[in-house]
């Protein structure tokens, strides 16, 4: 079983697991960000409260949120332990330490941006998640009579603090794809000379599409309303 | 050309060290930076100081024994440049430059700007290495190496063994040194045999001299005065990953 | 002090063979009960270590750098000869043991010579197999080049790293030795005295550097592989660190030094630009295949290159030496700067210094074909000197490269003390007067890997039963006492100069009086410099610090303390030998044109000194060296 643990937790096996939880979250976005955007459509909110309804009642979803907590989780304590060892790897600091052109600003900054996010992760489920997970009733009934999660929405980004400060959480995280979704594909082994520049391509794509859509949301909503 | 130089000063392991401030004048610019060390050393035994302590030898840039931090890059700021190939001419007359020894604990500071790098030895005691007796070699030409393997193999084979790459890395990692040389190996028909036992015996060690992990930042790559590509440590990673999966132990 | 050489009878060809199939063994159960030490860990003492190591002998390896990987033989840039006639060009082990012998102007073993060209196969083969990258076709083999003058493609090579891969095969060949138990390595450490007892070598004092102690080790045999001392002259292309102390100490112990005169000056290297400079840099020879060498026809003429017009310009080689011009030999090419320098007519900050010009080949050829050819090596002139070479001439001098000097040994490797074995650069070698280009990797690896393995077996045989040698004996006590008060008494004189101070002294008297040209006058000047400044040295160098830390400047003070010594040696053999050969000129045994004239009737031998105190003269013994296979003849470039 040496190779099991070898798996887990060597420096490099560490890295796989970031890198696999890391892409796993990324395809959560791109559901997550699907979602939201249904809630630009012009009906009132009946789409995205049928589509929330949906994903709250079917078991194979319910399944893979527990999955989906669970990789936040092991993404988050492998960052720890990586944080841990890495600064234990360097005892004393530098005096002066000067940045490289070619050594991107957030990849030096991984941890701190992951923080931010998980700042923002924790205000955020408490706002969304765990009302219309376990107290639907505080937020309503629409007409088709399910959970009106979509005028939830609509109340939270009327709130001009709220707004800004989700704006900024998606920076970070804007941020962290930014380095993280090709990085994750280096972790794993996956380089060559022919298809990483489109693996970096498309993580500057992928990282501008979800930070830009989570953004208009909130931006449209609060502007919407004013 | 004149200078001013912040030093790191520490006595031996135990000591707590400090920077120290040293005014340098008439200097050449087309004197090295060891040579202008040089300088300073005569000048400071002259005035019954203790001189600084650096590793050098070669000074050609392939030995890989010069290691000082100039001015927060290893190797002072010329790109593909080891110290002791690094020119004064590169630096503003009258500047401050501050000089500190290679950070990381697994190098542990043995006398002022000299560091312990023996971790690397041991790294490749562990497996960094085809298993060849004397004697036991076949014909040089019955192993086929295709050229494009050879380059590549070549330009991993390239590290001096200074460890810029581990005093640059935030996290003190030493990834691209072990991941040149399991590239090297690996890359070769000789190296098959034992790819699997390599790269996990290689990675324990590394892992068990309390280097860090790797965040895929480059900064050893842009440090590394040979420019060796950090697609060696995506390879390594593949390497790694392959023979945990499939080594039948 | 008899010299044998222990050439074993036979043809030229069997010779080695016959001594393999003969030579006594020691059984695997005796070998681990046996010590061998190495001193050094570049190609010879990695590649030696590793082997002995392989075969199951104990072994401890010494070097003075932080990791065995660091030594000098990392420099070595072209490549290394090996006869394969991979290229069906003729090549064979006849002609490359005939061109080696006629490089080193026939002073040197014929028996020895023949067995490094036998063995040159099994290197390559060797190295191969431990992945040295080298060089490669598109169909997967081998590829070779020509180097230094032959008439074959027998070089083989990896980029301009050859030295540096070679050794890192042997290294890691090492480490896993280590790795298995069966060796040691002592890294930071500096072999400061041998120990002999009863007349064999039977271990080393060897300081450790980090904590200044001094640590006795003990061994059935001790091998040194420490390489050449061309750091006597100060400036050279060797590391910093090189030195001669541990050779010197065995020689001081009795064992036998061979022709210490015989150094090679490469024509092709990097000016001294400052009194501050350090050492100097190795650039390719093959520059002055399209680079012409000129210096201004009037002394002082400071114009910048381009200001000089073409009939004021001096193409000196081109006029000496038509037939070959700017291609001539190495030592050749070297005298004749110096010539044009000691007129006054060098040229740069300090004069001494000649223009390689490529502009009449960029002119020629065009931009691209000399970026093509030449790219590299000027992108390192550039980031030497800041000087573009595609623009102003390169400035080029010569320089110390290597020394064919060194202990002498028999043909078992074996020093004229018995258990002390000197492979590698640091024994008299197999170059004779003058040593061809990428032939000393082979020898260094042909020692290591192929002959000593071998021959050292033939001593160890008879100490199976003296069980570890114990380091309680009282040679290793009287040892011991010497190197502690030799480091006492350098640090107790606090005078007023620096350890470079002497040795920069030191450098400058043996390079311009012992350096490429010689004279009676010149070199008994010198004697008289060396004594004097030695003198001076133990009354007025500084070393600051204590014995008992890391101290690079008392190690620097060992070292130039006995570069003084032996700089007296080299001069006393320089002087001895009235003729010139291969890099030793003296100007008295020239032709009527100039080139060296060796005299064969009187000098053919190995000048092999005995010490004989400190301030007497060594004791020279001859070895006779018979050529029974190739006829000498004298060299002629014109």
């Amino acid at each position: 079983m040496r190779w099991l643990a070898q798996l887990f937790t060597s420096s490099l096996g560490r890295k796989y697991v970031m890198a696999i939880t890391g892409l796993f979250l990324c395809c959560f976005l791109v559901v997550h960000l699907s979602a939201n955007l249904l809630t630009l459509i012009p009906d009132e909110g009946k789409t995205f409260n049928a589509f929330a309804h949906f994903m709250t009642h079917n078991w194979l979803i319910r399944l893979l949120e527990i999955i989906l907590f669970a990789g936040f989780l092991i993404h988050i304590v492998q960052s720890i332990v990586l944080v841990v060892q890495n600064r234990k790897a360097r005892p004393v600091r530098y005096a002066m330490q000067a940045a490289h052109p070619q050594v991107s600003w957030s990849s030096l900054n991984m941890g701190l941006l992951g923080s931010l996010i998980l700042v923002f992760l924790v205000v955020h489920i408490g706002d969304f998640f765990v009302d219309s997970r376990f107290r639907p009733e505080k937020l309503g009934v629409d007409d088709q009579g399910y959970v009106n999660l979509y005028g939830e929405v609509v109340r939270a980004f009327s709130s001009l603090p709220y707004v800004v400060f989700y704006v900024l959480a998606m920076f970070a995280l804007g941020f962290h794809l930014w380095h993280g979704f090709q990085s994750a594909f280096r972790s794993l082994g996956l380089m060559h000379l022919r298809y990483t520049p489109g693996i970096i391509w498309l993580g500057k794509v992928y990282t501008l599409i979800i930070c830009g859509g989570f953004i208009l949301i909130p931006v449209y909503w609060y502007f919407k309303q004013l | 050309m004149r200078v001013t130089l912040k030093v790191w000063r520490q006595k031996n392991a135990q000591d707590k060290g400090r920077f120290e401030t040293y005014e340098l004048d008439h200097i050449d610019e087309h004197a090295s930076f060891l040579e202008m060390f040089d300088v300073l050393n005569e000048k400071l035994i002259k005035e019954g100081k203790d001189p600084v302590a650096f590793d050098h030898d070669c000074r050609e840039g392939i030995c890989g024994m010069c290691s000082m931090v100039i001015n927060g890059r290893p190797h002072g700021p010329l790109p593909r440049t080891t110290t002791c190939q690094l020119h004064m001419r590169h630096f503003r007359d009258g500047e401050t430059i501050v000089v500190e020894p290679w950070r990381a604990g697994a190098f542990p500071v043995i006398k002022d700007l000299v560091v312990d790098r023996s971790a690397f030895d041991r790294i490749i005691a562990a497996g960094g290495f085809i298993s060849v007796n004397t004697g036991q070699a076949v014909e040089a030409n019955s192993i086929l190496v295709p050229k494009e393997n050879a380059d590549k193999a070549m330009s991993a084979a390239e590290c001096i063994g200074c460890g810029a790459c581990v005093a640059a890395c935030k996290n003190a990692s030493a990834m691209l040194f072990v991941a040149a040389k399991v590239s090297h190996l690996a890359l070769l028909p000789q190296g098959q045999p034992e790819r699997y036992r390599r790269v996990r015996n290689m990675v324990a060690q590394m892992d068990k001299e309390g280097f860090g992990a790797c965040t895929n930042t480059n900064a050893c790559e842009a440090a590394c005065p040979k420019g060796i590509s950090v697609a060696n440590i995506a390879r390594m990673n593949r390497e790694y990953l392959r023979a945990t999966l499939l080594a039948e132990d | 002090m008899k010299l044998d050489p222990k050439i074993p009878p036979g043809d030229l060809e069997s010779k080695w063979t016959r001594y393999r199939s003969t030579v006594k063994l020691v059984s695997p159960a005796n070998k681990r009960k046996l010590d061998v030490l190495v001193v050094g860990s570049g190609l010879a003492g990695a590649s030696a270590a590793a082997s002995l190591a392989e075969l199951g002998y104990r072994v401890k390896v010494f070097c003075f750098q932080d990791s065995p990987r660091r030594a000098h033989s990392i420099a070595a840039q072209g490549g290394i000869n090996a006869a394969k006639n991979y290229r069906n060009d003729g090549d064979s082990v006849y002609r490359l043991f005939y061109d080696t012998i006629k490089g080193g102007d026939y002073r040197s073993r014929e028996a020895n010579v023949y067995r490094l060209a036998e063995v040159s196969s099994n290197i390559i083969d060797q190295c191969v197999a431990q992945g040295v990258p080298f060089a490669r076709e598109y169909g997967g083999v081998l590829a070779n080049r020509s180097f230094g003058g032959t008439q074959v493609e027998r070089t083989f090579y990896a980029r301009g790293q050859t030295g540096q891969q070679l050794l890192l095969g042997a290294y890691q060949a090492l480490q896993r030795q280590v790795g298995q138990g069966n060796a040691q390595v002592f890294p930071r450490h500096e072999m400061l005295e041998l120990v002999v007892r009863d007349g064999r070598a039977i271990g080393i004092i060897a300081r450790n550097l980090v904590t200044g102690e001094l640590e006795r080790h003990s061994g059935h045999a001790v091998v040194l592989a420490t390489g050449g001392y061309g750091n006597v002259f100060y400036l050279s292309t060797n590391a910093m660190g090189c030195n001669v102390t541990a050779i010197w100490k065995a020689y001081k112990k009795g064992a036998a030094f061979g022709n210490p005169c015989f150094t090679q000056i490469h024509p092709t290297c990097l000016p001294q630009h400052g009194s501050y400079q350090s050492k100097l840099t190795l650039m390719s020879e093959s520059l002055r295949n399209d680079g012409r060498v000129w210096v201004p026809k009037h002394k002082g003429d400071k114009r910048r290159p381009a200001d000089i017009p073409e009939s004021e310009r001096d193409y000196f080689l081109e006029r000496k030496y038509p037939a070959f011009g700017n291609l001539v030999p190495r030592d050749i090419a070297s005298r004749a700067v110096k010539e044009v320098c000691d007129e006054g007519r060098g040229v740069g900050p300090t004069g001494l210094a000649v223009y390689l010009d490529f502009s009449d080949a960029i002119r020629r050829l065009g931009r691209s074909v000399i970026e093509a050819r030449y790219g590299n090596l000027f992108e390192m002139y550039e980031k030497i000197t800041g000087d573009n070479p595609y623009e102003t001439p390169m400035m080029i001098y010569p320089a110390v490269h290597y020394t064919m000097g060194g202990l002498w040994v028999d043909y078992q490797l074996s020093t004229t003390i018995p258990g002390l074995y000197a492979i590698g650069e640091c024994n008299f070698s197999d170059h004779g007067a003058n040593r061809l280009g990428a032939s000393a990797l082979m020898q260094g690896l042909a020692d290591g890997y192929f002959i000593l393995p071998y021959t050292i077996g033939e001593y160890l045989s008879g100490l199976i039963r003296t069980g570890s040698i114990p380091t309680t004996y009282s040679e290793f006590d009287a040892a011991e006492r010497d190197v502690a008060q030799r480091i006492e008494r350098l640090l107790s004189i606090k005078g007023a100069y620096t350890v470079d101070h002497f040795h920069r002294e030191l450098g400058k008297i043996m390079w311009d009086h012992c350096g490429m040209a010689r004279s009676r006058q010149s070199l008994e000047y010198a004697a008289g410099e060396v004594k004097k400044l030695r003198e001076a040295f133990w009354h007025e160098v500084r070393v600051p610090g204590t014995a008992y830390e890391l101290n690079p400047e008392l190690e620097k003070a060992g070292r130039v303390a006995d570069f003084l010594e032996l700089a007296a040696l080299i001069i006393q053999d320089a002087l001895h030998r009235e003729e010139s050969c291969g890099g030793h000129f003296r100007v008295e045994y020239q032709t009527e044109d100039g080139e060296a004239l060796r005299r064969d009737d009187e000098f053919m031998y190995v000048a092999a000194f005995e010490f004989a105190g400190e301030e007497a003269p060594a004791i020279l013994h001859k070895e006779p060296l018979k050529y029974e296979v190739v006829t000498p003849s004298q060299r002629s470039y014109k």
